[in-house]
């Protein structure tokens, strides 16, 4: 039990595929300046890859090495075309406003990531929970930026004005910077800088360092 | 010497295992303002100079006060001006009882500006202080390095380079955003690879584009407000600028600074007589500044030639970029910051001219953003490393090929 535990749970902090990976930051970007898109593009995210590791896991075996990646894009794909059709059949306007980036979730890095690196090895239940918990990592950073930019940017969260805005007569002066994408990376740096002041496994050791000063000995 | 033996009594207290041990940053803050570091090199080569870092950010924090002091007359003479041309009563907020306490409203007189000048510009550079200086000193005490001077140099220039109707708040978060995403996260000064203060205004120039993107003018006053000499250009071209109050702007007027602008920026003899101190003691580079200067006269000259039916601004002559919006500001206090610029005297040239010429770009060609100077410096900021290398690397092809190496 403790193995599933740690399936869903350690991608949330110790291995965020955002924060420590790096993956899928493009959508990230793209997706946050509104909360309610991003929770749609959040769920249709885990959706796919907690499916597309299932799938993929339970024919690992049967896959030969050779065209693997190309039989794991067909899968990933038709995920991905079911889940933008069932979008535009349901909630249309958010489909509308996510545009190419419920299509562009074929390339994302995370469900590639996970099918070849944790798919391909492990029984299709675990697969699929990994998928989830790494879903839940994605978006628990994308939820973090899109509060954060819909509430300075725009006053509002998921639609509703908390702060009032001065051109409607209140006091907040919306952060047009909010708006744009260079905010979401500004803040995704942010969340990135608080997990390793907390977790400081994951700073990397560094690449220069400075030599000390040389001794009166060592300088001739 | 009784402040020497009074820090020094104190000392105990705050080296390692003292009881302020934390606050040791800014105790060395204190004991270095007045005298010189203890701490001495032990290995050769030694180069004996009596100035150091601090004394080098202390230059160009004096060397700001030119333009500082033209910025605060500056201020209250347009303000003063619109008000009496507007029949005002006076500046409309809080200010107003700060100004109505020691001077009047005349525009001809030099006190009466100076203190609505003042009571703008103090209050901003204030909270910019203290907002820069709180990050400052909670990084030098996190991180365990020293206070550093560059901070008095980065926020004199942050508040030089806003308007002068900035909100306080704002000033407070550009200078904060200036000073942890532009220089702390980075590892503090030295590290930086953009000019802080630079970044500061970026923040805020995106962050509340309508206000900060320099279309219209900015004077100390309520329901005051007009297009800027350069989105004139942009408009309708040269011939068409006049300052806000309808009288034309001549080529003197904005040489002098008699216009609307940011508090610093305005006079180009102000900022000028700054770059004087800044050349004789040796602090600026003279080769950043000729190529900032040359890359702009090259560009608008040729912009000049090529011409444009469409877009009035190809036709402004250099000496018109010279004296407009932000660019002998720029030239002369941020490009040359010597840590974000490039290191190598070729270099500086190389980046000095690219500097001038992205401003022209943007000024002439990119319809969006009338004003480019702090756009350009941050792009020419980023290229500054790769400037180097190349230099460095063309450098070491040449001496190979000359058979030394």
């Amino acid at each position: 039990m403790s193995s599933v535990k740690q399936i869903l749970l350690t991608p949330l902090f110790e291995n965020n595929p955002i924060a420590l990976q790096i993956l899928g930051v493009c959508s990230a970007l793209a997706v946050t300046t509104q909360l309610s898109v991003t929770l749609v593009m959040c769920i249709a995210l885990t959706t796919v890859t907690a499916f597309s590791n299932l799938f993929i896991s339970m024919i690992r075996n049967q896959m030969p090495s050779s065209i693997r990646i190309i039989v794991q894009m067909t899968i990933i794909a038709s995920l991905v075309i079911a889940v933008d059709q069932f979008l535009q059949a349901f909630a249309y306007e958010i489909s509308k406003n996510l545009s190419v980036f419920v299509g562009l979730i074929i390339t994302n890095c995370i469900v590639m990531g996970r099918a070849e690196a944790f798919a391909m090895k492990n029984p299709p239940v675990l697969s699929f929970l990994d998928g989830i918990g790494n879903g839940m990592g994605y978006s628990l950073v994308l939820i973090v930026v899109a509060s954060i930019r819909e509430l300075f940017g725009s006053g509002s969260l998921l639609g509703f004005q908390i702060l009032p805005l001065i051109e409607n007569g209140g006091w907040y002066q919306a952060n047009g910077l909010m708006l744009l994408s260079p905010s979401a990376f500004f803040i995704i740096g942010f969340f990135i800088w608080a997990v390793r002041s907390v977790k400081k496994d994951q700073v990397e050791a560094r690449e220069f360092r400075m030599a000390s000063q040389s001794t009166p000995d060592g300088a001739f | 010497m009784g402040l020497r033996r009074i820090l020094d009594d104190i000392e105990p207290h705050f080296n390692k295992g003292g009881r302020y041990e934390s606050w040791y940053a800014l105790f060395e803050a204190v004991d270095t303002i007045f005298y010189t570091p203890s701490k001495v090199t032990v290995a050769e080569p030694h180069v004996r100079d009596g100035i150091d870092l601090k004394r080098v950010m202390i230059t160009v924090w004096f060397a700001a006060f030119f333009p500082m002091f033209y910025g605060m007359f500056n201020i209250g003479f347009q303000a003063n001006s619109a008000i009496v041309a507007m029949g005002l009563e006076g500046s409309g907020d809080w200010h107003e009882i700060i100004i109505a306490a020691l001077a009047g409203h005349d525009p001809s007189s030099i006190w009466d500006n100076f203190v609505y000048g003042a009571a703008h510009y103090i209050p901003i550079y204030l909270v910019v202080f203290l907002a820069g200086g709180f990050w400052e000193v909670l990084f030098a005490m996190k991180r365990g390095h020293e206070i550093n001077e560059g901070f008095f140099v980065t926020s004199i220039l942050f508040t030089l380079i806003v308007p002068p109707d900035i909100p306080l708040w704002q000033a407070a978060l550009g200078i904060s955003f200036g000073v942890v995403v532009g220089k702390e996260v980075f590892g503090g000064t030295g590290k930086n690879f953009l000019n802080p203060a630079l970044t500061g205004r970026a923040f805020l120039f995106f962050a509340y584009a309508p206000q900060m993107s320099g279309d219209s003018v900015w004077t100390a006053i309520d329901g005051f407000s007009g297009a800027t000499p350069l989105s004139q250009i942009a408009a309708e071209g040269l011939p068409a600028i006049a300052v806000a109050t309808g009288r034309g702007l001549s080529w003197l007027d904005a040489f002098f600074g008699q216009m609307q602008g940011s508090i610093g920026e305005t006079s180009t003899l102000a900022i000028l007589l700054g770059a004087c101190v800044l050349l004789v003691t040796r602090i600026a580079s003279w080769r950043i500044m000729l190529g900032v200067f040359f890359g702009m006269c090259a560009t608008a000259t040729l912009f000049n030639f090529i011409g444009s039916d469409t877009n009035p601004a190809f036709a402004t002559p250099w000496y018109w970029h010279f004296v407009l919006g932000g660019f002998a500001f720029g030239m002369v206090f941020m490009a040359t910051d010597p840590v974000s610029a490039s290191m190598t005297s070729t270099g500086k040239w190389i980046f000095g001219a690219l500097i001038g010429f992205m401003i022209v770009l943007i000024r002439v060609v990119n319809p969006a953003y009338p004003e480019g100077t702090m756009l350009a410096i941050l792009f020419a900021n980023l290229f500054a490393p790769l400037i180097d290398y190349f230099v460095v690397k063309a450098n070491v092809s040449r001496r190979r090929a000359r058979g030394v190496l």
